[in-house]
């Protein structure tokens, strides 16, 4: 068994004995070690924050704790007795149950089928006994404090009740651990507070918990205790009462981050983009604003409050039903990406994976891919100037790669990400929206995007950033409009900035739309 | 993607040294610049299928329209023997175009899933070779000597059908190397929400992929029809089936994205070597049926097998990054 490398004091507050505990897990991929020596216990009724960068071994943990990956090296103790998980099943039989960023539940099964399916009540005749069914199912809801009817399809509730259904699912399998990976990444404000309650209630039952998250606010307000990681090793343990942010951070980074935002001059030039009464028939009524270069206007609202929606509609991915678009003081139509792209307005979705990364591409081609007129003549591509091109944006964001030749796939989450932000850098781009800029990534990348941006708008670029995320918005933005329902609420300027008055626009608290 | 190719190259060659050690005269110079004419047909029709895969979708009336365009220029040449070959490829290339834009337009502007789309075709454009021949063969003495000579002609050394095949191999290759919209094929299937934010019309990149399927299928009605002196309304039937096992063979992905000149060419080959060589070892031909289909499960897990250990390295890399 491997010794951690950095030993803590023992875990104060350890007179509960753990539940679930790994000693000395070690996992190797081809070539690559992504944990080398670490431990985690977990204890009945105490919330355990998992923290650490991206990289730092998190998911590969509890992939190890749900059966997913067999360690190299090392045991699980579960009641401290050494035991092995095989499969997802074995671990869902002793007794550990995960509830994922992306909850993984059944959109067109009912409430209760999802909470019940694989171990539902049956009849004597072995068939599915629906009245059981339904009326466990309501138990469970109630238990969790969920008002919702049992019967209804999972696809017509909201992020927040599915949540709650998985919880109810963890409950009705009788978990006695219970692992929440970013289970806030993508819910409200509201919704996170209902989060919480549940989390105080499932500590109330005794359950073991392990929370994710990269954020340290509520990692302060809900956890009991917290383990750090970093590339792999075990950096420390302890209860949260015993350690300051800054403390964690510095254990997390290896470094303490002091300035969290950059400075920046705050000087806009000329106004470069208006918008006028931008409508959409289902998404977004009458929005209008102006852009000027340099500038940074930050989106700031809820999930749902029609943001995203918004930029997709300037970006021509959808067509508005009203509204006019000026660049430079000449109106414009755009009719699709590539009018958007050729005015000069870029759109950096929210979800980088998905709606920007082509994984079986080499990383020279996913970066060329918008610019391929300009490295392209007489109709045909020129393979020298496409690695040119992409030589200069990706070295530019200090992109880790072996060769631009390689496969996109072959690289990390946050290299590719990096691909696909010097994707829409090498189009030259005078409008640049970035949708959650850092969403789900660690501090560390954080203040990298943040940087970015500022140097960015150093440049005469001209920046919208959406984000739900307060710290950000006030940190970054020069102006902020706040959406909720579809509609403008408030515009702040720099000064006027106060995360209060931000929160209640968005929730809309006692201001009139 | 390279050595997945290369283990392909090394089991034909194999196979050919195997095969010869029993019957040395199948790997003569002569026997496999045969079995490669044999093959071209089947490689042209495969590197248009692979297009369209390419853009996650599928051509499954690539032979249904080699069979339509194959009467109606057998047709043309019984009825005027006086009309230049070149003018009848010429007819042939624009109707298997125009054959695959309707392939193309359906997915595009109607957002008819692609197999439900080419189903359709495929049993419309059968259809309308027997309302256009009535039922009735063409047969090799209604047809033009120049109609029948043309893919057996030789040029250097090797049968124009051959040299035809290469041609499209190059011209397939610089299209999809060399040129945007080959790149928007791979962008296509392998992100369709990335390629829209990109610029892409992921739905007009898709009916050009059906466009050049089609085209290439219309090129093969004549060479076909005119390699076999014969037209009737099954020609070519189920042909289809070769021509996607031969990309899914040369390690193109069904799911799109994913896929090779080279590779296609040498899935068709390993079929090509097969359908030869069983008649020369004195063995069943259905033996033929059940060998194409190993070698499909074949591929598609070894494929399957390269995506999932690609799946663990970005986990490996993503936990040091």
């Amino acid at each position: 068994m491997l010794v951690s490398p950095v030993t803590e004091a023992p875990a104060p507050g350890a007179e509960r004995a753990a539940v679930l505990a790994l000693e000395g897990i070690a996992k190797s991929f081809p070539g690559v070690k992504a944990l080398d020596g670490v431990r985690l216990s977990l204890h009945p009724g105490e919330v355990t924050a998992l923290v650490g960068e991206n990289g730092a071994g998190k998911s590969t943990i509890v992939k190890i704790l749900t059966g997913i990956h067999q360690p190299d090296e090392g045991a699980i103790l579960l009641d401290g007795q050494p035991v092995r998980f095989a499969t997802p099943h074995a671990a869902a039989d002793a007794g550990v149950t995960a509830i994922h960023q992306e909850t993984v539940l059944f959109d067109d099964l009912s409430v209760a089928e999802n909470i019940y399916l694989g171990h539902a009540p049956r009849t004597r005749l072995g068939l599915i006994d629906w009245r059981r069914l339904y009326a466990q199912a309501r138990e469970m809801l109630a238990r969790v404090g969920a008002e919702i009817d049992p019967t209804a399809r999972l696809r017509d509730l909201g992020i927040a009740n599915k949540h709650l259904v998985a919880v109810a699912r963890a409950l009705s399998i009788d978990a006695r651990v219970v692992i929440m990976d970013e289970p806030t990444a993508a819910l409200s404000h509201k919704e996170i507070t209902e989060l919480y309650a549940l989390v105080e209630r499932l500590k109330a039952e005794g359950k073991a918990i392990l929370f994710i998250s990269h954020k340290f606010d509520e990692i302060f307000r809900i956890a009991d205790r917290y383990t750090v990681f970093r590339d792999g090793r075990f950096i420390g343990e302890g209860a949260i009462a015993d350690v300051s942010e800054a403390e964690l951070v510095r254990m997390m980074v290896g470094r303490s981050i002091d300035a969290i935002f950059p400075a920046r001059a705050h000087e806009t030039g000329d106004e470069i983009l208006r918008v006028e009464g931008y409508s959409h028939p289902t998404e977004f009524d009458s929005i209008s604003f102006s852009l000027r270069r340099g500038e940074i206007l930050g989106f700031y609202g809820l999930v749902g409050a029609g943001r995203s929606e918004l930029m997709q509609a300037l970006f021509g991915v959808t067509r508005p039903s009203a509204g006019s678009v000026t660049i430079d003081g000449a109106p414009v139509s755009i009719r699709s990406p590539a009018d958007a792209i050729a005015r000069g307005i870029v759109y950096v979705p929210e979800d980088r994976g998905a709606q920007g990364a082509i994984r079986a591409l080499p990383i020279f081609q996913n970066v060329t891919l918008p610019s391929l007129n300009r490295t392209s003549r007489h109709g045909f591509l020129r393979l020298a100037e496409e690695f040119r091109l992409a030589r200069d944006y990706t070295r530019r964001l200090d992109l880790r790669a072996a060769s631009l030749d390689q496969e996109l796939a072959q690289l990390s989450g946050g290299n590719q990400q990096k691909v696909v932000i010097a994707k829409w850098l090498a189009t030259r781009p005078r409008v640049i929206v970035l949708d959650e800029p850092t969403k789900g990534i660690d501090i560390g990348s954080k203040a990298a995007v943040h940087e970015f941006m500022a140097e960015l708008a150093a440049e005469g670029l001209a920046v919208i950033m959406v984000s739900s995320e307060i710290p950000e918005i006030l940190g970054m933005s020069d102006r902020v409009i706040v959406m909720r329902e579809g509609r403008m609420v408030a515009e702040f300027p720099r000064d006027g900035l106060d995360p209060e008055r931000l929160v209640r626009a968005a929730a809309g608290i006692g201001t009139k739309p | 993607m390279k050595s997945r190719e290369l283990l392909l190259a090394v089991i034909i060659v194999a196979l050919v040294g195997l095969i010869a050690t029993r019957f040395p005269a199948f790997a003569r110079p002569a026997n496999l610049a045969n079995v490669l004419n044999d093959t071209s047909i089947l490689i042209m029709l495969a590197l248009g299928q692979m297009a369209v895969i390419l853009t996650k979708c599928i051509d499954l009336s690539v032979a249904a329209n080699l069979a339509l365009n194959g009467m109606v220029v057998a047709m043309l040449n019984a009825t005027f023997p006086g009309l230049p070959i070149p003018l009848l490829m010429l007819v042939a290339l624009c109707l298997g175009a125009a054959l695959g834009a309707v392939n193309g337009l359906m997915v595009w502007k109607l957002d008819i899933p692609p197999i439900v789309a080419t189903l359709g075709t495929l049993t419309i454009y059968r259809g309308a070779i027997f309302v256009l021949s009535g039922g009735a063969w063409v047969n090799a003495h209604e047809m033009s000597p120049a109609f029948k000579a043309l893919p057996r002609a030789s040029l250097a050394g090797l049968p124009v059908l051959t040299w035809i095949a290469i041609v499209a191999i190059l011209a397939v290759w610089v299209l999809l190397t060399r040129t945007p919209l080959g790149r928007a094929f791979y962008a296509a299937g392998g992100n369709p929400h990335a390629a829209i934010y990109t610029g892409i019309d992921v739905g007009r990149t898709r009916c050009a992929a059906y466009i050049l399927s089609g085209a290439l299928a219309g090129i093969c009605g004549y060479l076909w029809v005119s390699r076999y002196a014969v037209a009737y309304v099954d020609v070519a039937g189920g042909f289809e089936l070769d021509v996607i096992a031969a990309c899914v063979i040369g390690g193109v992905s069904i799911a799109g994205g994913i896929g090779s000149v080279g590779g296609a060419i040498l899935g068709a080959l390993f079929l090509g070597v097969i359908k030869n060589a069983l008649p020369v070892i004195d063995i069943s031909p259905f033996w033929q049926l059940a060998i194409s289909g190993t070698a499909i499960i074949a591929a598609v897990a070894f494929n399957a097998r390269a995506e999932r250990t690609k799946g663990r390295v970005i986990l490996k890399s993503a936990e040091t990054a």
